[in-house]
């Protein structure tokens, strides 16, 4: 199967592909979700590749799933984190990738609490570098694992009301989404507190509300945003319970949705904060669902990205 | 050697005139046409512009401490380089300037070095740590013009009282760096759509305002302030508003908020990374507007050199700051006279005669008897910015590449020119 191209020999975000790019590569991760299927589950396809997972931050889920897409691949990677790395020696960002590079891996997945260092790695390596989440600016896979699972459930996402609810402002999952969804022609409604809405964003093609309920009201997804318990600190809110009350996602206000709505999240839940254990375990969640689909997207992108030609 | 200047358009706040300037032993001598002067090296400055000599009121020079930014000699000849004839260090060195020895040690350094004049601005108080009063007076008594803690705003306004009503007596001005901390956080950009976009902390423009707003109300009852580096259009409104209401407030704005905006941050370009950061294309109109009416006094670089390594980072780690000594004066033809029409009048009180008298230092005018500081500049001589032809030590500027009109051709201080341009420039 043709799945198409992607221009960029890095996958920085969403903001700069195009739908036919973000179309293409969905469509490469069905081709790669059906090897799931299979008795044998690995794909000789990058045989002898190594990849680098360089994380500056805490994952559990995001990692791992880099990791499985990399064995089903039949490639190797190295895992790279703070705690063990020469960065505590004062070792610099772009010292520490050429480093990587010079070792003769093939691509760079990073994780970094700062916004645009996959960016600046991307200047300083011939490698792809892939972003596994940079600060609050993109999540690029998460968004497209969240893609492929509304199409997957819905068929397509032009015209569907995408309902994104909780902290925006921190959030590179909700940007990574809120680029890609607007770019598939949904109608994305972003919900939270003000002090947790960033500046601006109604201009990247969004609604902006705080009322919860206008936000489900006829929602065919509702994608729950992580609160993080942190944010009390830091006063954007008074309290997780008063959170929960006013913005939690609970089957009483699910009643608004579309009958056939579906919720997600992107991980970690907080069960009483940002959503109910009866959403978070009731009938349209997909968020396991997410989980297997976050493999087939990432493989997609690692394939799509090792077999571009590149000009070098 | 005495200097004779010839065929200048001489410019002065006041007005213009074509003609020659003699100088003498560090003063100006004769202002006139047609000035007999047979000694004199002549100069012939046809279709030049001859300033009263450009007072940067706003530089870091980093000695001592971080000689590996900049150095009193690599920062004073970058000056001069620049169309500079004098400069007001701020005080935030390792260690910090708080004490007369410290500023016996620039004054003396300075005039070893002898390229533009050093005026160092003391510390308003201790290690910069807006706790307790450094010696003001002992330290103006060897030569401080002014008192700054700049790079930190004094946030308790018991402590800038106290300030204001201590050095009320001696009339120096406190330069304060208005930022309220806790609202800037640990902002790396101006917070707005850029910084949505390009999901990046945002450094709001209220902690400017709020800051600023609250030193006006404590200089209201307590003394005279100038507020260093305005970036927002609500700074611009609000020292509008306290010079009508007859507070004693200056302010000064550097050439980067009137030329650039956040736009230039896309692609994480810690070179457009400073603090106050970059605003909207709202807040530059405002600062233009702000300069044309007289609400901002003065120009000032905020001249603040960086190593290499310190912007060679992640965004969110990069220091804040650029040099600005070598492409002031083209950034304020180019965009100020040239593009926004402004004055040569006004452009000689902005740069000169405003800074003279808030630090309250010779300079400003062009006149029998005063002191020989002269700013001569070309007015259509166009190059573009590369900052490895900079003096200064360190190259992180946001201007790679930028063309522009305009550009210093000799610098003149105390009577003995300090650079001049080769080749026709």
């Amino acid at each position: 199967m043709n799945t198409g191209n992607i221009q960029s020999q890095h996958l920085l975000g969403l903001k700069s592909l195009t739908r036919e790019e973000i179309e293409s590569i969905l469509a490469q991760a069905t081709v790669f979700k059906e090897v799931f299927n299979r008795s044998v589950k690995k794909l000789p396809t990058l045989n002898n590749k190594v990849f680098v997972s360089l994380f500056y931050e805490n994952s559990t889920r995001t990692r791992a799933s880099f990791d499985m897409a990399i064995r089903m691949l039949g490639a190797g990677s190295i895992n790279f984190s703070v705690q063990t790395s020469s960065v505590n020696k004062g070792e610099t960002l772009i010292d520490t990738v050429r480093n990587l590079e010079s070792l003769g891996i093939d691509g760079i997945i990073v994780r970094h609490p700062m916004g645009g260092v996959p960016a600046l790695i991307a200047d300083h390596v011939k490698v792809p570098v892939i972003n596994a989440g940079d600060g609050f600016n993109e999540h690029p896979t998460q968004a497209l694992l969240d893609l492929f699972t509304m199409i997957e459930e819905k068929g397509y996402i032009e015209g569907k009301k995408v309902a994104i609810i909780g902290d925006i402002l921190h959030s590179r999952v909700a940007r990574s989404n809120i680029w890609a969804l607007t770019k598939l022609g949904a109608n994305v409604i972003v919900c939270g507190p003000p002090s947790l809405i960033p500046i601006g964003v109604e201009n990247m093609g969004v609604t902006v509300t705080n009322k919860v309920e206008e936000a489900i009201e006829d929602a065919d997804f509702v994608n729950v945003l992580r609160v993080q318990f942190e944010r009390q600190k830091g006063n954007f809110f008074p309290s997780t319970r008063e959170y929960y009350r006013e913005y939690g996602i609970t089957p009483q206000r699910l009643k608004r949705a579309k009958d056939d709505v579906i919720i997600m999240h992107p991980g970690p839940m907080n069960r009483g904060v940002e959503i109910s254990t009866e959403v978070a375990d009731g009938p349209y969640n997909v968020i396991l669902e997410q989980v297997t689909n976050g493999v087939a997207v990432r493989m997609a992108v690692l394939y799509m990205l090792m077999s571009r030609k590149t000009t070098i | 050697m005495n200097l004779h200047l010839i065929n200048a358009t001489i410019v002065n706040p006041t007005g213009q005139q074509t003609g020659d300037i003699l100088i003498q032993e560090g003063k100006i001598t004769q202002v006139g046409k047609h000035i007999a002067a047979p000694d004199a090296e002549v100069h012939d400055c046809h279709n030049a512009l001859v300033f009263p000599g450009f007072i940067d009121m706003h530089v870091h020079l980093r000695e001592p401490g971080e000689e590996e930014k900049e150095t009193l000699s690599t920062g004073l000849s970058a000056a001069v380089h620049g169309g500079i004839t004098a400069v007001c260090s701020m005080p935030n060195t390792k260690p910090a300037i708080d004490n007369e020895v410290f500023v016996k040690f620039l004054i003396d350094k300075a005039w070893e070095i002898n390229k533009a004049r050093l005026y160092p601005a003391g510390s308003i108080t201790k290690g910069l740590k807006g706790e307790e009063l450094s010696e003001m007076v002992s330290m103006l008594r060897v030569g401080a013009v002014a008192f700054s803690d700049d790079g930190f705003p004094v946030e308790n306004m018991q402590v800038l009282r106290r300030a204001l009503q201590y050095i009320q007596p001696f009339n120096k001005p406190l330069i304060l760096h208005c930022e309220d901390k806790a609202l800037a956080s640990d902002g790396a950009m101006n917070e707005s759509e850029t910084s949505t976009v390009l999901g990046l902390p945002g450094i709001h423009a209220v902690s400017e305002e709020a800051s600023i707003a609250q030193s006006i109300e404590v200089a209201k009852y307590f003394g005279r302030i100038h507020i260093a580096h305005v970036s927002t259009a609500g700074s611009v409104e609000l020292i509008r508003f306290a010079k009508q209401r007859g507070i004693a407030v200056t302010a000064e704005t550097a050439p980067h908020y009137f030329t650039l905006t956040e736009s230039s941050v896309e692609g994480y370009n810690t070179s457009a990374k400073m603090n106050p950061p970059l605003r909207s294309e709202i807040d530059r109109r405002a600062i233009i507007e702000g300069l044309r009416d007289g609400t901002i006094d003065a120009i000032a670089t905020d001249h603040a050199p960086h190593a290499v390594d310190d912007k060679h980072v992640e965004f969110n780690n990069a220091k804040f700051g650029i040099v600005g000594l070598e492409t002031a004066v083209m950034l304020t033809m180019e965009i100020l006279v040239h593009r926004e029409g402004f004055s040569l009048e006004q452009i000689a009180k902005l740069w000169s005669a405003a800074p003279a008298h808030i630090l309250g230092v010779s300079g400003g005018e062009l006149k029998v008897g005063a002191i020989a500081d002269l700013t001569v500049i070309d007015p259509s001589y166009t190059w573009t910015v590369e900052p490895n032809r900079f003096f200064s030590k360190s190259k992180n500027t946001p201007f790679t590449g930028f063309q522009g009109k305009g550009a210093a051709i000799m610098t003149i201080v105390n009577g003995q020119i300090k650079w001049e341009a080769k080749n026709g420039r």
